[in-house]
């Protein structure tokens, strides 16, 4: 499937078969709940991207299906199509967002997508206590998002940023690496 | 986990303990006294959020799912996390029984939290959306200085821009001066959750409730509000928000 092919997909999905509520709110809620944590850890900003992408992975178990459901789409071939699927359709259907494919490696098993636009970063500034902008990564939900929804399509990736805007960064950079697929198994605990 | 206050979060204190007074919205106080420099890095490329226009994002619209895949995890957050205070206060509680029955108290409460980090959550995204509001109004804003005129802010203004209808209906207490009734029939919030039978008094509208509280508070109209079930055939999820004003709010209105 080509990239123009997915994007095509992608839009479709979202002008038709999508329920959508305001932005604002979304953004002021995820901001209500990074606030939370950062309040509850006292700032300790490294447990605050752990709980972040523990949501993250929790969303993206069950978002998976969600995404399945209203693009029917099929497997994909390689990991190059998964990476465009993700950008041109996957978040383009949840926030509306197309992020760019980049810098793939050789054996094609690590890309980065490149942000634009980040809904969930609309109006933040990061807390000026010279160390948020060293620590926190605003947007880590992504990450666990990613991890989560490729897990339950047999692929065990790492997903972290690298960079982030709000950092003072000049773009907002996701690496992304295919650990490795993982085989139909057993589920444990019965065996 | 201790529910200190930092310093560094703009975050609100808990509306339930305020004694009809709003609340400062202003964040990084401390860095307001101690350095009037900022030490944050920008990109060189990109412009501040103050540089952007406020109104950029202001038709802009996102999935309806993702929203319900955060709010179920802020819903969930604010369960453990309660759920460790109560034990937490479980525990104070056995301390104290001993005191309390030697004293003659029999009966005491452990309080409900949930709701109530629901509604902080609520209560902090209310205080940033009036400001945005106010701010769009622009020249045509109005401040409310009577009763009718902000609920219907409320129910109209309000709730049209964040849930796109307005609320299905207003109402005044018969029984009560200080109270108003505002009624969703089916919140949007709660579209996507179904609360276990065990805890049925657990309304995740309280979210909402948050919001329209912070919203009056941040008008000079002190409140308490609370979301009620109130559940038909017709409307399962249907929500009373039970608005009920500080006794300064009646005393002024009497006035004007």
């Amino acid at each position: 499937m080509s990239a123009n092919k997915a994007a095509r997909i992608g839009e479709e999905v979202w002008k038709t078969r999508i329920d959508k509520v305001n932005a604002e709110l979304v953004t002021l809620t995820y901001g209500s709940i990074v606030a939370q944590l950062c309040k509850d850890y006292e700032g300790d900003y490294i447990e605050v991207n752990k709980q972040l992408e523990k949501m993250g992975y929790n969303i993206g178990l069950r978002l998976i299906e969600d995404f399945l459901a209203k693009t029917n789409m099929g497997k994909c071939i390689n990991f190059k199509e998964t990476a465009e699927t993700i950008s041109k359709i996957g978040f383009k259907v949840f926030l509306n967002i197309t992020p760019t494919v980049t810098n793939w490696t050789t054996d094609g098993k690590q890309f980065s997508l490149t942000f634009e636009e980040n809904p969930l970063a609309d109006f933040v500034e990061l807390p000026d206590d010279g160390r948020a902008q060293n620590e926190l990564w605003y947007s880590n939900l992504l990450c666990g998002v990613l991890r989560g929804s490729l897990e339950m399509v047999q692929m065990q990736v790492d997903a972290h940023f690298v960079s982030d805007v709000l950092r003072g960064n000049e773009v907002t950079e996701m690496r992304v690496t295919l650990i490795r697929t993982i085989d139909d198994e057993l589920p444990p605990g019965e065996d | 986990m201790s529910r200190q206050e930092t310093p560094f979060v703009p975050f609100s204190p808990n509306p339930s303990l305020q004694q009809g007074t709003p609340t400062s919205t202003a964040p990084l106080k401390h860095s307001l006294t101690a350095s009037s420099t900022s030490n944050l890095r920008y990109s060189s490329s990109r412009k501040s959020i103050y540089d952007r226009h406020l109104n950029r994002s202001q038709r802009s619209e996102l999935s309806k799912a993702s929203f319900a895949f955060l709010f179920g995890e802020m819903v969930q957050y604010a369960q453990k996390r309660v759920s460790g205070i109560q034990d937490l206060e479980k525990k104070l509680v056995l301390n104290f029984t001993v005191v309390l029955i030697a004293t003659g108290v029999t009966q005491f409460d452990i309080p409900q939290g949930w709701d109530i980090v629901l509604n902080l959550h609520g209560y902090t995204i209310g205080q940033r959306l009036l400001e945005l509001l106010l701010w769009r109004d622009g020249r045509s804003a109005k401040r409310e200085t009577r009763i009718l005129g902000i609920l219907q802010f409320i129910t109209t203004t309000l709730y049209r821009s964040v849930f796109n209808k307005p609320a299905d209906g207003l109402e005044k207490s018969r029984d009560n001066e200080d109270e108003y009734m505002l009624i969703d029939n089916d919140p949007m919030v709660s579209s996507y959750i179904s609360v276990p039978k065990e805890m049925s008094q657990l309304n995740c509208a309280a979210f909402v409730a948050g919001i329209i509280e912070a919203v009056l508070d941040g008008c000079l109209f002190p409140s308490r509000v609370t979301a009620h079930s109130v559940p038909t055939d017709q409307y399962p999820g249907k929500t009373v928000f039970l608005i009920k004003f500080d006794e300064s709010v009646l005393e002024r209105e009497a006035v004007l």
